[in-house]
């Protein structure tokens, strides 16, 4: 049996290519043989090739990770802005926006910024739906964030109405509601105050359909709750509470990235026949700006979406953090020459961990961002499942990067938020390992 | 119907509470149930915890039938009504209670606009509230703990909250006690006996509640007062905290500070029945209502509630009746809910500060010159110690991560060492110059 002795980590590209055309067997076994000998100096050597002959045994390897171009790390700093390859724009809107395009799918659409687009399918689902309601504090008026603009004066006023300031009202009281096979399209002002019905949604909600052993079920029924970062919210206004949600079988848990997004996963939000909580960017409310489909669809739950196609890594992230990981992006593709692959996970519960697995086995790296704090937070339960399917797809360590382990605090805001830089860095390290 | 149940024997006796007499302010207690004379059974009262029940053979469902009177003892022209009542607090501390309605005003209106100019994140103004909170708090005393809302920034002005402790808190900075990581208006002082305010609405007052029960544990003498929203009185924590302290007889005041609106929510959405006040009296709290822009009113009212929660070891609940006529914050526009008229009427008609102002203008202990140098002086402190508050630097970035335990975790400290380096690389990137090292 010939041996291959590989003393240089620079020839196994070029090796496990050749391997992968020719499929030699017997070049395998030297390559484990040459392990087995121990001639790579490494450990760090030793993993990789080992990782990389477990592809190739898989058959699994695509020509991609072998062709990669060269990483070329520039030192330069340079500073960037705020523009997204998500066709979101970031400004305030004009009077343009009034006009009326089609989207690729041929549909008609408009400028809609994300509250309007929120608005839209309560609207749509209000109108479909002659059981739907619509409620929480201050929602009469159109809600603090304009959500609900409009809908009273067009719905009625016993089917979009204020409620007491009573979170774990709102939570029992869309039960009730959804109990009696009544859509309830319940908000809570604050994700930060979601805290008082958690009893209701986690032993209530979620386990409504299981323990009466489907006879009952409260699938009719969705929270939606600003949640994340603004700038200036402190502790109680900028929580990301979505891993508190996500460990409880039975809710489905969904975050839009943009006004698209919302609307589409909304309507299939309220019309899932489960209960949903659907976590509306706040920092997107009025920013974020797209071209919206006028006409009633959906986006399907529990699918995530490649946005962006790349080959040297995977990014995950959902919600407004996807703006953030676009930047970090950004920096990354124009300094160190590579290609990112970011997928928006779009539900939270259940995880489509098929799409990221699949994405890891063609980047090999995966770096998973929050803005929720570190220790318990999802990136831990996305990582732990990708390891799981992926391991010896895996070329270097998974990287999170989250908010800190501390309440969200205002002042420290800047330092505390996981922004871009911090995700280039990530990017960066990742690439260098 | 509760059959085997021995009815004669109650299952427990109310304690009998002496009668406070306090200026003859009326504290109402539970409004007694009518007493038929149809009853014929052998057994003429159904003994239950807490009340007496007389049996009665006509099938009637009851509602509130007498809503709570209005305590009030000067009216709308800062004149005494009913001179008895009349706490007759010297010219020192009627004035003293005027000057920090005055700065309580200037505050505000240098805070809002402030606020407006993008110089700090938000404020929540306190007007048509003044007399509750400085009535209130001068009947208390230093010793006392209070749980508070937000609105309440008169409060800590008596307590001895400066006008610089107010700005360092607004401008997030290094002297702030909360080392900048709330929101404005999160005030809170170990030294004055105020609880740091946190934004969720009522989570303070089952915790003054079991504040309370401590303190009557440790027979120390004080109370814990409360204030809250009508708003947030509709949250669970309200009723837990209030049947809590009913049943453990507890040294607490529930200050209910009803302004009519919670954001754009009125209280007619808010509940029904006889207000917060018919809640104190069914959970079996000792209750008064009271006209919240009467300070007097205020002030003999918390006083007597005192006496009854330390002397007594009853909790008592306060409903004062006033008017919000703020918006709700800086985020808010309070003309998209409610009339410009409604606004108008309570500020000129229900002014708590004009009727103090009457008030001492007809004692002679006020002229409309003290009050135009009063105004200019006190916008010219609040002035003064904004501009301290904003040369003073933000807290080091490392306070981040204090805090969150006694002691830093070993996660914390590897965290705090990657937002160091990271800083240390990108330092153009965060705003570093702002904050101490
Ligand atoms: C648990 C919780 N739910 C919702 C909110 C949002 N919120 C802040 S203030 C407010 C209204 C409070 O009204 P009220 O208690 O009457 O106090 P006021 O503002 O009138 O002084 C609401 C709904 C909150 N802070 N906490
Ligand atoms: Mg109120």
């Amino acid at each position: 049996m010939p041996s291959v002795i590989i003393d240089n980590i620079e020839a196994v590209p070029g090796l496990i290519q050749r391997l992968y055309t020719i499929s030699e067997r017997h070049l395998l076994d030297g390559i484990l043989s040459s392990i087995d000998n121990s001639v790579m100096r490494t450990k760090r050597q030793l993993i990789t090739i080992y990782k990389l002959v477990a592809l190739i045994s898989e058959n699994l390897l695509c020509r991609q990770t072998v062709k990669r171009p060269p990483i070329k790390i520039q030192g330069q700093r340079r500073a960037f802005s705020i523009t997204s390859p998500l066709n979101q724009e970031l400004r305030p809107p004009t009077e343009k926006d009034e006009e009326l395009s089609v989207d690729a799918l041929g549909r008609p659409t408009k400028k809609t910024n994300l509250y309007t687009a929120i608005n839209q399918a309560m609207d749509i689902a209000l109108a479909t739906d002659p059981k739907a309601l619509l409620f929480g504090e201050d929602v009469a008026f159109g809600g603090v964030f304009r959500c609900s603009t409009g809908l009273r004066e067009k719905h009625g006023a016993d089917r979009v109405f204020n409620t007491p300031l009573c979170e774990q009202g709102i939570a029992g009281f869309a039960i009730g509601v959804a109990a009696q096979g009544h859509t309830a399209i319940a908000e809570i002002q604050f994700a930060d105050y979601i805290f008082p019905a958690f009893d209701q949604i986690v032993n209530e909600a979620a386990k409504y359909r299981y323990r009466s052993g489907n006879q009952f079920d409260v699938g009719g029924l969705t929270f939606r709750a600003p949640y994340g970062a603004v700038g200036h919210g402190g502790l109680y206004h900028s929580q990301s509470p979505e891993a508190y949600f996500c460990h409880t079988p039975g809710l489905k848990v969904v975050v839009p990235r943009s006004p698209v997004q919302a609307k589409g996963l909304l309507l299939a939000s309220i019309r899932d026949p489960n209960p949903v909580i659907f976590l509306e960017p706040k920092w997107l409310y009025r920013s974020s700006i797209e071209e919206v489909p006028i006409e009633d669809y959906e986006i399907p739950l529990g699918e995530a979406e490649v946005i962006r196609n790349g080959e040297h890594v995977t990014i995950v992230g959902w919600g407004a953090q996807l703006l953030v990981l676009e930047q970090a992006i950004q920096m990354a593709e124009e300094k160190l020459g590579i290609t990112c692959e970011l997928i928006d996970m779009k539900t939270l519960l259940p995880l489509d961990i098929d799409t990221v697995v699949k994405s890891v086995k063609k980047t090999g790296k995966l770096l998973i961002s929050h803005e929720a704090p570190k220790t318990g937070g999802l990136a831990g339960e996305i990582a732990c499942a990708v390891q799981e399917r992926a391991f010896l797809h895996l070329e270097a360590p998974i990287k999170r990067v989250t908010g800190y382990d501390t309440p969200f605090p205002l002042v420290f805001e800047r330092f505390y938020f996981p922004d871009a830089l911090k995700n280039y860095e990530a990017i960066k390290e990742l690439i260098e390992y | 119907m509760l059959r085997g149940l021995r009815l004669s024997q109650p299952f427990l006796q109310r304690s009998s509470v002496p009668v406070n007499s306090f200026n003859r302010l009326r504290v109402v207690n539970h409004v007694k149930s009518g007493i038929s004379h149809r009853c014929k059974s052998t057994e003429k009262v159904l003994a239950y915890p807490g009340e007496k029940s007389v049996f009665d053979d006509k099938l009637e469902f009851h509602s509130t039938k007498e809503i709570l009177p209005t305590y009030r003892i000067m009216n709308e022209d800062g004149i005494i009504i009913n001179s008895e009542e009349d706490p007759k607090l010297d010219r020192d501390t009627v004035v003293k209670m005027y000057r920090h309605m005055v700065s309580l005003n200037a505050m505000d209106n240098v805070l809002y606009d402030v606020q407006r100019q993008g110089r700090i994140s938000f404020y929540m103004t306190n007007y048509g509230e003044e007399a509750t909170h400085l009535g209130s708090a001068a009947a208390l005393k230093p010793e006392d703990t209070i749980f508070a809302q937000y609105r309440e920034a008169g409060v800590f002005l008596w307590r001895g909250f400066s006008l610089d402790d107010f700005m360092n808190q607004c401008q997030s900075n290094s002297l702030d006690y909360g080392k900048g990581r709330q929101m404005p208006v999160h005030y809170g002082s170990r030294r004055l006996n105020i609880q740091t305010i946190s934004s969720p609405l009522a989570t303070q007052i089952p915790q003054a509640t079991g504040s309370a029960y401590a303190q009557k544990m440790t027979k120390s003498g004080n109370c814990t007062v409360c204030y809250f929203g009508e708003g947030a009185a509709s949250e669970g924590d309200f009723h837990a905290a209030i049947n809590f302290a009913a049943t453990l007889e507890t040294p607490s005041i529930f200050f209910c500070r009803n302004n009519r609106w919670a954001i754009s929510t009125p209280s007619t959405e808010q509940y029904r029945g006889d207000g917060i006040a018919g809640r104190g009296v069914s959970y079996g709290l000792k209750t008064i209502r009271v006209d919240g822009n009467d300070i007097f009113a205020v002030y003999n009212a918390t006083k007597a509630a005192r006496k009854i929660a330390v002397e007594d070891n009853q909790p008592v609940m306060i409903e004062a009746m006033t008017y919000r006529v703020s918006h709700h914050s800086t985020s808010d526009d309070s003309t998209r809910y409610r009339t410009l008229s409604e606004i108008e009427q309570w500020k000129i008609k229900h002014d708590p500060v004009k009727r103090l102002y009457n008030y001492l203008l007809s004692k002679g202990w006020w002229s409309e010159e003290m009050e135009t140098t009063s105004r200019t002086e006190a916008r010219k402190e609040v002035l003064s110690a904004l501009k301290r508050a904003e040369a003073q630097k933000k807290p080091s970035p490392d306070e981040c991560f204090n805090d969150v335990y006694d002691e830093l975790t070993p996660q914390l400290i590897q965290q705090r060492q990657e937002m160091r380096e990271h800083v240390k690389k990108y330092p153009q990137n965060y705003p570093i110059d702002q904050h101490l090292v």
